[in-house]
């Protein structure tokens, strides 16, 4: 695609070119609406750079095979919607477990189950964090326009890379299947981050893959180099293998843990615009952001205290700004596409320093501007 | 300009989706124009209802989907019925001629533009498939130079099987003609 010429982009074709930016190597899935032109992009874009694209028996199959993909070296991404995020669960807890760098993108339609196939939801916040059994950190991303959408999928792999560990792009149906004038970067205006690998000299006989290093992150060779080493889902110590014993098991959890928690600052990305008397935030994520800030733009030309903030990166949750905000303002507002999901963290940042507020769709429509305005208006 | 808001409805296969992405390519090559297109539809590929929406604005565009058109299009009677009381004051609504517009809202009715577009898809271009196309000559004329029609061509043409572009060109033309 040629750079530095405004394009019309597709929001899951964004994903596509933000994963070549990125250096994304390998995609393994199972088609979905909204997600397929996820799969159709990379199935035309990886060949031309020598990737691989594979189209598994399904979502679990998908799973698998892109953190295998990741375990042979190479950048992966899998891609569904939230029944197959549903399928993917189990995998993902042993990409998690492993370490494994993958990103999973998940384009949000209304569930539970098949629900309707072709409309916007923001309904799988929670799934995203707590889908997958047991504690377990995540990350998870959340797009709002296309341009973001590139811009957060090579965030995406960035992270996956730096802190091996399978990163969440949560689209929703509006954002994957919009069409928007974007110009995109060139390649020199990116920056890509690779997984840290152990130098060649390694000592390769006595190699321990999942050494305690400084920065928590063991770094990770690529199978077929030399580095023979087991993978496990069960909890294990340095040597990759299962010992069964609980030391074991709090040790690595604290480490999975400890590498995100101590990152926060580098992984939490939000976008806000707030002045010093406004006394009303609105919170959002994803295509509700976009009535969000439509309708604080229209409250203040009506004379209110009113502003926004925009949480790019859901998970880790900014409870700490969130907390900041609460302390300042009267009411917070949380427009999700869901029955109200994040907003159960909001209120527990908050801890009722403020009135937090849900506006809450879920039958597949967009929440419009006039709703979220006349939240801050008071009028119900 | 301001913000302007076309609504594309008709049944699914109609190619309003196509329509709707060949005007935001147009749009795209006007200096200063921003442009989001959305659609909505059913999981089936062919019937059930489906609508393409354009949003225009020389600013940013926050909300991306059509909050009230400035354009509407109904192209059968399903989509007159679910979309055909949404319009702005001084919007116009396009409906085929087929439709039965007598049950239309008071405040809507003066702003109807009926034309024979299934009829001219069919009958003078040969190809009913091509009502799509006949309906951004009708839209061509209404907004005028805000995106000039020789980029609404030009988009057609890199969007169209090539074999076909000579039978669009004279779809759109048609199209013009019928609002003139």
């Amino acid at each position: 695609m040629s750079k530095k010429e405004a394009v019309l982009l597709q929001g899951d074709l964004a994903v596509v070119e933000g994963g070549m930016a990125a250096g994304a190597e390998f995609f393994a899935g199972y088609p979905i609406t909204p997600a397929s032109e996820i799969a159709e992009g990379f199935a035309r874009e990886l060949p031309k750079v020598g990737g691989k694209f594979i189209q598994m028996e399904d979502e679990l199959a998908g799973m698998a095979c892109a953190i295998g993909g990741s375990l042979s070296g190479k950048k992966s991404i899998t891609a569904t919607s939230g029944p197959g995020f549903s399928l993917k669960q189990e995998n993902l807890g042993l990409g998690i477990m492993i370490e494994a760098p993958v990103v999973v993108v998940d384009v949000q339609r209304v569930g539970p189950s098949t629900g309707l196939p072709t409309s916007p939801s923001q309904g799988d916040v929670m799934q995203a964090k707590w889908g997958t059994h047991g504690d377990h950190p995540i990350i998870a991303l959340s797009p709002s326009s296309v341009k973001e959408a590139f811009d957060l999928t090579v965030k995406a792999f960035n992270f996956a890379e730096k802190y091996r560990q399978p990163v969440i792009l949560l689209l929703d149906e509006i954002v994957g299947h919009m069409r928007e004038k974007v110009i995109l970067p060139d390649a020199d205006e990116i920056e890509v981050w690779d997984r840290k690998r152990p130098p060649a000299d390694a000592d390769k006989e006595n190699f321990n893959p999942y050494e305690w290093t400084d920065d928590l992150v063991p770094p990770m060779p690529d199978y077929g180099t030399g580095f023979r080493y087991h993978t496990t889902g069960l909890f294990h110590d340095k040597t990759g293998f299962p010992r069964g014993t609980t030391e074991d098991a709090k040790k690595l959890m604290d480490r999975m843990t400890a590498k995100i928690e101590n990152n926060l600052d580098e992984i939490i990305l939000y976008d806000e615009d707030i002045r010093e008397d406004d006394n009303i935030v609105v919170l959002s994520y994803g295509s509700t952001a976009r009535s969000a800030v439509s309708a604080v733009n229209e409250a203040r030309e009506n004379g209110l205290n009113a502003g926004w903030i925009k949480l790019k990166t859901i998970w880790p949750f900014a409870e700490e700004k969130v907390s900041k905000l609460a302390e300042k303002a009267n009411k917070i507002i949380v427009p999700e596409l869901n029955q109200g999901q994040l907003i159960r963290e909001v209120e527990r940042a908050a801890k009722g320093q403020a009135e937090v507020v849900g506006i809450n769709r879920y039958d597949g429509t967009l929440i419009k501007p006039e709703h979220v305005l006349a939240e801050i208006e008071g009028v119900k | 300009m301001s913000r302007y808001e076309i609504r594309l409805s008709g049944a699914g296969g109609q190619g309003m989706i196509l329509a709707g992405i060949i005007l935001a390519e147009a749009a795209l090559k006007v200096d200063g124009l921003n442009v989001t297109q959305t659609q909505s539809y059913g999981p089936e590929s062919r019937g059930g209802a489906s609508r393409a929406e354009v949003v225009l604005n020389n600013g940013i565009i926050d909300y991306p989907k059509v909050i009230t058109p400035d354009c509407l299009l109904c192209l059968t009677q399903a989509a007159f019925d679910k979309y055909g009381s949404e319009l702005k004051e001084d919007g116009v609504m396009i409906v085929d001629q087929r439709i039965d517009i007598s049950e239309a809202a008071e405040e809507v009715k003066d702003n109807i533009l009926s034309l024979p577009i299934m009829k001219t898809a069919t009958e003078d271009v040969g190809l009913t498939l091509t009502a799509n196309i006949v309906v951004l000559g009708v839209i061509s004329e209404i907004i005028g130079n805000t995106i000039p029609s020789k980029n609404i061509k030009e988009a057609i043409k890199n969007r169209v099987p090539e074999k076909t572009v000579e039978m669009n060109m004279k779809a759109f033309e048609l199209g013009q003609k019928l609002k003139q």
